[in-house]
């Protein structure tokens, strides 16, 4: 237990008296009130964590820190959540050894996890070992009144993903650099638009939606693959519904946006954060003006700007409170009057502090 | 002694020539660009390099074209650190920490080539040193 516990958080709990508590931890929910007759509930988002094999059974130890803080810490609230998301980037470079790795750490959660494909979970083997351990690719669920949906957002060009490369790992190795320019664009596809389109058909549009996908369903950062290629054509499906959200990795920072109707959030890595794209100095990046970006990371705290969160749709709408360790906790939700997604501590430009942009 | 004079003896020879020390060719620029650019292939794949280190963990993972390392800002004061810091040694922090590696000398080749690619990505941004 006392492994868990920040240095910060230490100080923070012994200076209020409560020593032994996990002072990043809410102590109870916000319950929203939402017509109808929903029962409120929570999830649970933990993300990308990029378990890395060294060699044999030796794992890279900080990735594994991170997600085994962010099980720990995930089983230790209440009231507990309903059910936990993972939102894909178990692996590193996808192979069975880091999937079994990550798999058992995961398997210490107590609520049901569901999960989502990341492109270091799926291109060694395109997703054949990921299938094994959690089922389908792609599907949907229906948990008290709201309809979650599951895309496998990282499919490519067929050229790329099946003809390009001499070997599985290569083609893996391809995709893992996020910069590398011999990668190629994240995609839904027409397969699972089609497929999309006919799960929604049975829905009421005054159901709220939520859509978990790896990449943002938005374009933002193309050299970084912070980009869907066929993100108009999965906006247009979802664009009738009254409520929709979609929630995504990969990025490893806090972004949110409004685009129409559809509301997004994106979550935290418990692995590593990376910079927005706008501090690359040779490119152009189209980072939502609605965001207010994280502090940058500290390295001298490993587990900085990393981190999980809780997320709830009672309003309809998601609200996501980011755990964030070693650092302020921030919550971003849906706000009614202005339809769209603000940051309730931060959004005002008067209420942000002197932006950390040093560590 | 000999050394010093053998040099003077070039040094006038060249004069008489009329070879001015500031000269130099579209030929010459072009070598040093070309000589640059070669370290800087260099620092890119040490960047991405999962051996630089002893996990297999590569800068790149967490700074995509060396985003935020901010080599303008340099030399500067670091707090962690307890005084005024050059690019390397923060460099050799990243070895050190997340990469689990052994410290590079600051004229190593390797390091120089880490230094030139981290500030070709940084290009055109304006010096800022002992900023944060
Ligand atoms: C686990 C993630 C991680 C890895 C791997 C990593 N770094 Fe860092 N590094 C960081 C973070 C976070 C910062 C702070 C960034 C900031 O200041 O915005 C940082 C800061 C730096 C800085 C100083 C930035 C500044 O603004 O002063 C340099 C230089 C640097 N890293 C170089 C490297 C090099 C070289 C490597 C590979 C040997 C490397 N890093 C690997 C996370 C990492
Ligand atoms: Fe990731
Ligand atoms: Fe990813």
């Amino acid at each position: 237990m006392s492994k868990l516990i920040t240095r910060r958080s230490v100080m923070a709990a012994g200076a209020a008296g409560a020593v032994g508590t996990l002072t990043t931890l809410p102590i109870s929910m916000v319950r929203l009130a939402f017509g109808g007759t929903r029962d409120d509930f929570t999830f649970t988002y933990i993300s990308d964590a990029h378990i890395q094999q060294i060699k044999g059974a030796s794992f890279v130890r900080n990735w594994d820190m991170g997600l085994k803080r962010a099980v720990a810490e995930a089983n230790l609230i209440q009231p507990e959540s309903d059910f936990v998301m993972f939102g894909g980037d178990l692996a590193q470079l996808g192979k069975k050894d880091e999937l079994d790795h990550g798999g058992e750490i995961l398997s210490h959660l107590s609520s049901k996890l569901h999960c989502v494909m990341g492109e270091h979970d799926y291109y060694f083997d395109l997703g054949e070992y990921w299938s094994k351990l959690y089922g389908p690719q792609y599907y949907s669920f229906d948990h008290k009144g709201v309809h979650f949906v599951v895309l496998n957002s990282i499919l490519t060009f067929d050229e790329w993903t099946f003809r390009r490369w001499p070997t599985a790992e290569q083609r893996m190795q391809e995709m893992a650099g996020l910069d590398n320019p011999n990668s190629s664009p994240f995609m839904v596809g027409e397969k699972q638009r089609n497929w999309l389109r006919e799960d929604l058909a049975k829905i009421s549009h005054e159901t709220p939606i939520v859509v978990f996908s790896h990449s943002p369903l938005q374009k933002i950062y193309k050299g970084w693959n912070f980009w869907t290629d066929d993100a108009e054509e999965v906006q247009a499906l979802l664009q009738p519904f009254n409520s929709v959200n979609v929630i995504y990795g990969h990025v490893h920072q806090i972004q949110y946006n409004q685009i129409g109707n559809i509301s997004f959030n994106s979550v935290m890595a418990t692995a590593w954060p990376w910079p927005y794209p706008q501090s690359y100095a040779q490119a152009e990046s189209h980072l939502p003006v609605l965001t207010v970006p994280m502090n940058r990371g500290d390295p001298f705290f490993e587990r900085d700007a990393t981190g999980w969160q809780l997320i709830d749709v009672n309003s309809g709408r998601v609200a996501a409170r980011y755990q964030l360790w070693d650092n302020e906790p921030r919550t971003v939700a849906f706000d009614h009057k202005q339809g769209r997604p603000v940051d309730l501590a931060f959004q005002e430009p008067t209420n942000r502090r002197l932006p950390q942009s040093h560590y | 002694m000999r050394r010093t004079l053998a040099v003077l003896a070039i040094g006038f020879s060249l004069s008489a020539l009329n070879a001015r020390a500031d000269e130099f060719t579209k030929a010459d620029t072009d070598r040093y660009q070309k000589e640059y650019l070669n370290v800087v292939a260099d620092g890119r794949a040490l960047w991405t390099s999962g051996t630089l280190g002893t996990n297999g963990v590569a800068c790149g993972q967490c700074h995509p074209n060396a985003a935020n390392t901010h080599p303008e800002t340099y030399p500067k004061f670091q707090k962690q650190l307890g005084k005024v810091a050059q690019l390397f040694e923060m460099v050799n922090w990243c070895v050190r920490n997340p990469l689990e590696g052994k410290p590079l000398a600051a004229d190593d080749p390797k390091m120089t080539a880490i230094i030139s690619y981290v500030n070709q990505e940084r290009r055109g941004v304006k010096l800022a040193p002992g900023t944060h």
